[in-house]
């Protein structure tokens, strides 16, 4: 009954085919925006750095990686690694360049992880499908492999490890160990919605719509007149792009330092099942399934002991841990089974049934 | 001008002056390839009968040999662990054919690779919360297999076999040839190769994919047992071993991921190939380039023949 169109009249067509049609969700989104900004006033300390912060970084890298394996059909297995570069790019750039706003270089690491992630992609014009994975798995131990072994990336130092200098805009710090976690969650938060713009115009977009060709029958798509190589390559360049802002972002505004191990294959495995459960092909899909996965832990730290701390049973630490691989992995099987399209696609029939509510159809 | 005689003339020149040296890489390279050709033989099993790629095939070896070391520090002897070991290979074959087969039936392919990633983290979380996350040590000597090693002298210096690692040579290739014979020669081979090519004509001729599933589950399951006690008897039983089992996609890119006999000349080129490039090549590079030799030997195998050295074709459809 809230969620009807009804009096809204499209006199246009650019306000026929806008991203959001109703008037409601517009005033949603506005609503969304200004509720996490307030976070960063309302917002306890552990909140922002334990919780927010990293959803937003991994929901960024969740998108990056939708644009190809949702939008474009390109399995990737090598995400890890893509933000492993932007992240030694940005510190890269920040010492040779420290008098350089820091949001620029962040902004600009992401084409040196764009420009590898090409590199990487140069494959898929021969090979497709699964094979093309084990062509971004060669990528991910190759480049973790030289995050250790290229000691220019990491300035010589001792320890192998990169760590976030002391960086400041208009006099605040943002980057560094005096930067407060308000103060980074309103830049991640910025960024995030900036890039999530860009993003939504992006697939709403001619580029957009030629992924999505390649996607459901590629030779179809190439008698169109698409020009399948450019096309996946630009695939892998936005999604690398963003693959690495999220690798930077992830190490100088949330972690404060990372060294090469922090880039493994498992953290391209998370990022792929953030993908998978959210929604293959959608762009709420990426923040929903982060936000799921990321929490999962989090939330089973607080509701188990909560459940079995008054029976007297003792639910340690590692506990936790196997049962969250557990339920990790039967979360992926039940989506997989009951909605492959993941948990994007129960948003939308959610929405779909508010909009004829009361009426069942 | 350096650089180029680094590359191309000096390991060599190295491989000609230590010929023990190379006699003991080329050993390593072969026994690790039997090693990863075992692993490839559970991936090929399953692909072949079911085309689902099995991502869990690395947990199932973990979680097979756990199970066997499982049941041997309750105080079984070890045969009866083996075979209740088995027993259990059994019985996550049907768990694994019932909850995550059924369901999916006639799902894309991406789907049920997917599907195999749940339940290759479930198994991780189930295997650790029952077994623990320490390092085990393999039962070798009470399911009588060799231990020790003996020294050769040849060409000069002298070479060091373990016995361990000639026994997996044998028991892998005598694997090989019993799956190869199971599926040329018995009727339920024949099905299996009927399911693989198309379901629903295997289901016209009459043919239960189910009971088919269970099958070819079960075998990949006794193979990753297998596997499992091989490895775990040259490094202990950990869960480490499942990233090794990524080694395996190499493998099955350079064999064709249909053919049993690929898998084995996969494997064979792999290890070789990575033991001897890492052992005269790697210095130059910094050494460590064990981690991705294998994906780039493959990579570069991809570009000119993608259907492997044995593998079908792939017949694009339109």
């Amino acid at each position: 009954m809230i969620y009807r169109e009804s009096g809204q009249y499209k006199t246009s067509y650019s306000a026929d085919m806008a991203v959001f049609p109703l008037r409601q969700d517009r005033i949603g989104i506005f609503v969304i925006i200004a509720l996490a900004y307030s976070m960063a006033f309302f917002g306890s300390n552990f909140m922002l750095q334990a919780v927010l912060i990293p959803f937003l970084i991994f929901s960024l890298a969740a998108m990056g990686l939708n644009l190809m394996v949702g939008y474009a059909g390109l399995l990737s297995l090598g995400t890890g690694a893509f933000m492993g570069v932007g992240a030694y790019a940005c510190y890269k750039l920040m010492t040779i360049f420290p008098g350089v706003n820091v949001i620029v270089w962040i902004l600009a690491s992401g084409f040196f992880s764009a420009a590898i992630g090409v590199f990487f992609g140069l494959p898929s014009l021969r090979i497709k499908g699964f094979y093309l994975a084990v062509a971004t798995l060669a990528a991910q131990f190759f480049l973790q492999w030289s995050f250790n072994r290229i000691p220019w990336l990491y300035n010589y130092n001792v320890s192998g490890a990169i760590e976030a200098p002391l960086r400041t805009l208009f006099g605040v710090p943002i980057v560094g160990p005096t930067a407060t976690p308000e103060v980074r969650y309103v830049i991640v938060l910025t960024l995030v919605i900036f890039l999530t713009w860009i993003a939504s115009n992006i697939v709403h977009g001619r580029v957009g719509r030629q992924w999505m060709a390649i996607r459901d029958m590629d030779i179809a798509a190439e008698l169109m007149g698409i020009k399948l190589l450019q096309t996946k390559l630009l695939a892998f360049a936005v999604s690398s792009y963003y693959c690495g802002v999220a690798g930077a972002m992830m190490v100088f505004l949330w972690y404060g330092g990372a060294e090469y191990n922090v880039f493994n294959i498992n953290q391209s495995f998370l990022i792929l099942f953030m993908v998978i459960i959210g929604g293959l092909g959608s762009l709420i899909g990426s923040f929903l399934g982060a936000g799921l996965i990321f929490m999962l832990p989090i939330a089973m730290g607080i509701v188990l002991p909560a459940i079995f701390g008054p029976l007297g049973i003792r639910v340690g630490a590692e506990t936790i841990e196997h049962l969250r691989f557990m339920i990790l992995g039967a979360l992926i099987i039940f989506f997989l089974i009951v909605e492959p399209h993941g948990l994007a696609r129960l948003w939308q029939i959610a929405k779909q049934k508010l909009r004829v509510w009361p009426f069942p159809y | 001008m350096n650089a180029l005689y680094q590359i191309f003339i000096e390991p060599f020149i190295f491989m000609g002056e230590a010929p023990d040296l190379l006699i003991q890489t080329i050993w390593e390279g072969f026994v690790s390839g039997i090693l990863y050709a075992l692993i490839a033989l559970g991936f090929v099993l399953i692909f072949k009968a079911s085309g689902v790629f099995n991502f869990a095939q690395g947990i199932m070896v973990v979680f097979a040999a756990l199970t066997l070391v499982g049941f041997y520090s309750m105080g079984i002897p070890a045969i009866i662990s083996l075979i209740l070991a088995i027993g259990v290979m059994f019985l996550l074959a049907v768990t694994v054919e019932r909850v995550v087969l059924r369901p999916l039936v006639n799902q894309p392919d991406i789907i049920l690779f997917m599907a195999t990633f749940g339940i290759t983290y479930f198994l991780i979380g189930l295997g650790e919360f029952i077994f623990g996350g320490e390092p085990k040590v393999m039962i070798t000597s009470q399911l009588y297999l060799p231990e020790g090693r003996t020294n050769f002298d040849i060409l000069g210096g002298f070479v060091t076999i373990q016995h361990i690692d000639v026994a997996a040579a044998v028991i892998a290739i005598i694997m090989i040839a019993v799956l190869g014979i199971f599926f040329s020669k018995t009727r339920i081979g024949r099905a299996l190769r009927a399911v693989a090519d198309s379901h629903k004509a295997a289901l016209s001729v009459g043919i239960s994919l189910n009971q088919i599933w269970v099958i070819v589950w079960f075998a990949a399951g006794i193979v990753a047992l297998v596997t499992g006690i091989m490895w775990g008897a040259r490094s202990d039983v950990s869960f480490a071993l499942q990233i090794i089992a990524l080694k395996a996609l190499p493998v099955l890119i350079l064999g064709g991921f249909t053919s049993i006999p690929g898998a084995i000349v996969g494997g064979l080129i792999i290890g070789i190939g990575e033991k001897i490039g890492e052992f005269y090549w790697g210095p130059l590079l910094g050494g460590g380039i064990e981690t991705w030799l294998a994906y780039v030997i493959a990579l570069i195998f991809l570009m000119f023949r993608p259907q492997g050295l044995f593998g079908e074709k792939i017949i694009e459809r339109v």
